[in-house]
């Protein structure tokens, strides 16, 4: 209310005609690209020769078959999550725990592992991944739950089941199922050989989990596309007042939306688990549901975005290592340049729908 | 009837502004004399309200210059706007409810001043110009009119030397107009000059002096409204003939949708209550249902769709069948159409084009077999309805939200009746809609009507009620009036009706 003399910045954002579909798409490999440049200038200002660590960072991870596996191994949990995630996200259902949900696919599809693998025989592998489906389905129910009934945050209650499941996981490790011959490690026993995940190729780490998230990836594009029930959520989450002038359930959609994201998070838990783990243990995802939100808007919230995503994704993880090992650097490298990626990300897709313009001169002076 | 001294209030000359899509105004030239009434005529997208936001300092313009009492000046904000003397009143009220009067014009003004110091100017302003306000009255609990008092006693405390009214009487009871005009009619007679924006030609002709017509951001015509006939100024703005015709008057058939006694509580505590609300609409018919906003018009409508189900009592049928418990996707199953009053976000997913739009109610028509859908059998709908309905758009591949308003309500009202309802609900057709469209659409609700429709139309234009509707029924603070054939009533009945439980006391 003040009289003060406002003055409007020199410059502004207007908003384009017609955002450009190419630009859409060239806005994350610009995201990448800046990226680089700036990891480019944190080398230098620590004192590390920047190519040799770019090198280290980006190329050298990629050098072996071996080191290949271990991208789609990282980028598999990464991408199952982010699948899930985008199909919520896309719907206006903003679910922040997937690593909570991933652990309680780790916990149901673990606990059918470690109890019931020799009685279930062949049918052991299917069931495990069906029990973690259905126990990260499970914790995400609680959300949707709280949210149908009483319309509580999604956002503020998946994220809280996290750490309530990771204690979960940590309490059963230093008990019941505790391995007894495990020197007091919280760590179950070793799952049995016959129900391990079979590997893609010897001499690497992926296994069949990979391929099934491609098939996963496949449907999730056929559903959103294809399926009413995707162009119902669709509609739910870009007008709800629409979806409600057209009589589509909002409970519906929010169930809908939590279940496929949870049941996809602990897939990708109880896959981690009955794969290259191969047992529980306390530290079963280096944050995997916490960057698979990352991944999913990297990914432009479209399946095979979220794909490439994922592997780009994965390839920090890697990267991140090589050079805590190869320079001293420490681990949040790792997380310093996830960070700089999504933001860059923001900023690219800002530009993507509006212009900066300098503003125009005064049309006359004042009298 | 005014004094007209030499140098006029408010000169505008080659006032140019162009956004990325349009040109909104095209070297507009437009001149305002002290205590002059002088109107801003145009259609809906004309480039009215962009000239308007460059007068008040909102919007600048990429070329013109504006003289304000003979010396050129840059207007760079709202505030320099009212320094200068320029007060606005605008269509949509920025008034918070939950505050008095006093308080929310306290907010608005530039000085600072306690709503307890500003309440007997308030009360001082209010009892010159003959616009009954109390200061201490909480805003929620008033009607759209008297809203409107405050928001024109905000502008008077300021002094203006012109007061610029958007679309005043678009909200207003016939007898509030009458009122208004002669609250308007005495400032310009003190040597206030105001700018009336308006596209209704009566009320230009009764009140303004002179009008400048705008038609796709250009001048079309500078003229003096009282030597010009309706259909001349309709010319100007339009740029072609029109014809409305009245419809032949249809045998009606048996009851489609009925209400029985049917109260609601709302939700929302600033929410109408529905009262006892009895009404039958039968097949081969349109009842229009009248009044200003915010007398139960969004609850009877939520009511009706199904989009809100709370706790009531009464009953709706929809052919003979309960639907008072179902949602809406039950009641679009048994044959009810809707045509909701915003398009963007409920009528239609603004970012979504018009062939996915097509689909949003079109489930049942086809376009979903066995859970899955036939996005072929969506376009194809989506462009019949572009074709039938002359909607201008580039493709049915265009987002919802690139159509002009008056384009989109056609798409929606032509996807609606390509479903055949048996009942269909229409709130405001034509609102912020051109003459042309507003006439198809019309046309259109006529044609679904004598093929057997039922068809209810809520709308606050009684003239477009007028032209449609076979009977006519007055929504007032929740309770509704028993409809009466339209040859058996006058706007000037109807306008008692809804001022009836307002307190809109008709002044001449």
């Amino acid at each position: 209310m003040a009289d003060f003399p406002w003055r409007p910045p020199p410059w502004r954002l207007e908003k384009r005609a017609a955002p450009s579909a190419a630009m859409r798409i060239a806005a994350p490999l610009i995201a990448a690209a800046a990226m680089l440049a700036t990891g480019f200038a944190i080398f230098a200002f620590l004192g590390r020769e920047p190519l040799t660590a770019l090198y280290m960072f980006f190329v050298e991870p990629l050098n072996s078959l071996y080191g290949v596996g271990e991208l789609l191994l990282k980028a598999t949990p990464l991408a199952l999550c982010g699948l899930g995630l985008a199909l919520g996200f896309t719907a206006n259902v903003w679910n922040i725990g997937a690593e909570g949900q991933l652990t309680l696919g780790a916990i149901c599809g673990g606990g059918v592992a470690l109890f019931w693998s020799s009685e279930l025989g062949r049918l052991a592998l299917p069931v495990i991944l069906l029990a973690g489906i259905a126990g990260g389905a499970a914790w995400a129910a609680i959300p949707a739950l709280l949210r149908t009934r009483f319309n509580t945050s999604e956002i503020l209650v998946s994220l809280m089941l996290v750490y309530i499941a990771q204690l979960l996981l940590a309490y059963l490790l230093r008990g019941a199922w505790r391995d007894p011959d495990g020197f007091g490690f919280p760590q179950s026993k070793a799952f049995d050989e016959r129900i391990i995940l079979p590997l893609l190729f010897d001499g690497q780490r992926a296994s069949i989990a990979f391929p099934l998230m491609l098939a996963l990836a496949a449907l999730s594009w056929f559903f959103s596309s294809r399926l009413f029930a995707g162009y119902r959520m669709l509609v739910s989450g870009q007008a709800p007042a629409a979806a409600a002038y057209a009589g589509f359930s909002e409970r519906r959609n929010v169930w809908l939306a939590l279940m496929i994201s949870g049941g996809a998070a602990g897939l990708a838990g109880v896959c981690e688990v009955v794969g290259p783990i191969g047992r529980l243990q306390t530290d079963i995802s280096p944050g995997y549901g916490f960057a698979a939100i990352i991944v999913a808007f990297v990914g432009r919230l479209h399946p095979a975005g979220i794909v490439l995503a994922a592997l780009l994704m994965s390839l920090l993880y890697l990267g991140g290592e090589s050079v805590q090992l190869g320079l001293q650097l420490p681990a949040a490298v790792t997380g310093l340049f996830q960070g700089i990626l999504l933001f860059y990300l923001l900023a690219a897709d800002l530009f993507v729908g509006f212009r900066l313009r300098l503003a125009p001169r005064a049309v006359t002076s004042s009298a | 009837m005014n004094e007209r001294p030499l140098a006029p209030r408010l000169v505008l000359r080659g006032i140019t502004k162009r956004y990325p899509t349009t040109l909104a105004n095209d070297n507009v030239d437009l001149r305002v004399g002290v205590g002059e009434i002088h109107a801003l005529m145009g259609e809906n997208g004309a480039g009215k309200s962009t000239l308007m936001k460059i007068v008040y300092g909102v919007t600048r313009p990429d070329a013109g210059s504006i003289e304000w009492e003979g010396s050129t000046v840059g207007i760079h904000s709202p505030a320099e706007a009212r320094r200068l003397g320029v007060g606005m009143v605008f269509q949509h009220f920025a008034l918070f409810e939950t505050l008095s009067v006093a308080e929310n014009i306290a907010l608005a003004l530039d000085e600072r001043s306690t709503p307890a110091a500003l309440a007997p100017r308030i009360r001082a302003v209010a009892e010159r110009y003959g616009l009954p306000v109390d200061p201490q009255r909480l805003v929620h609990s008033m009607s759209v009119g008297e809203r409107q008092r405050v928001e024109i006693v905000r502008c008077l405390l300021q002094s203006p030397k012109l007061l610029i009214m958007d679309e005043p009487t678009s909200v207003l009871t016939p007898q509030a107009v009458l009122q208004l005009f002669g609250t308007l009619r005495r400032l310009a007679g003190e040597g206030m000059s105001i700018l009336y924006i308006s596209h209704k030609l009566d009320e230009i002709r009764a009140l303004c002096d002179s009008a400048t017509v705008l038609r796709a951001g250009r001048v079309s015509g500078t003229v003096r409204p009282r030597e010009e006939s309706n259909a001349s100024l309709a010319r100007l703005m339009v740029g072609s003939d029109l014809d409305d015709q009245p419809p032949q008057p249809r045998q009606p058939g048996e009851v489609r949708l009925e209400l029985n006694g049917y109260s609601m509580v709302p939700r929302d505590p600033f929410g109408t209550a529905l009262r006892q609300i009895d009404l039958d609409v039968r097949s081969g018919e349109i009842v229009g249902i009248a009044g200003v906003s915010g007398n139960g018009q969004k609850e009877l409508l939520a009511a009706l769709s199904g989009e809100m189900i709370g706790p009531h009592s009464g009953s709706i049928s929809l052919c003979g069948r309960r639907i008072d418990h179902l949602g809406a996707a039950h009641r679009r199953a048994f044959g009810l159409g809707f045509v909701p009053e915003e398009r963007l976000g409920r009528g239609a997913v603004p970012a979504m084009s018009l062939s996915e739009n097509a689909l949003l109610t079109g489930a049942r028509a086809g376009m979903v077999r066995h859970g899955l859908v036939r996005h072929r059998v969506a376009r194809a709908s989506a462009r019949a309805t572009i074709a039938a309905f002359k909607v201008k758009c580039g493709s049915e591949q265009s987002a919802a939200e690139r159509l002009s308003g008056g384009n989109l309500q056609k798409f929606i009202v032509g996807r609606e009746i390509r479903l055949a309802p048996k009942v269909m609900l229409v709130a405001q057709p034509t609102w912020g809609v051109d003459v042309g469209a507003a006439q198809l659409i019309h046309q259109s609700l006529i044609g679904l009507r004598d093929g057997g429709s039922a068809v209810l139309v809520i709308s606050e234009e009684l003239d477009e009620l007028f032209t449609i509707c076979d009977r006519i029924a007055v929504l007032t603070a929740g309770r509704l009036s028993a409809p009466q054939p339209r040859s058996q009533l006058t706007i000037e009945a109807v306008g008692l009706l809804m001022a009836g439980a307002t307190q809109e006391v008709a002044h001449g």
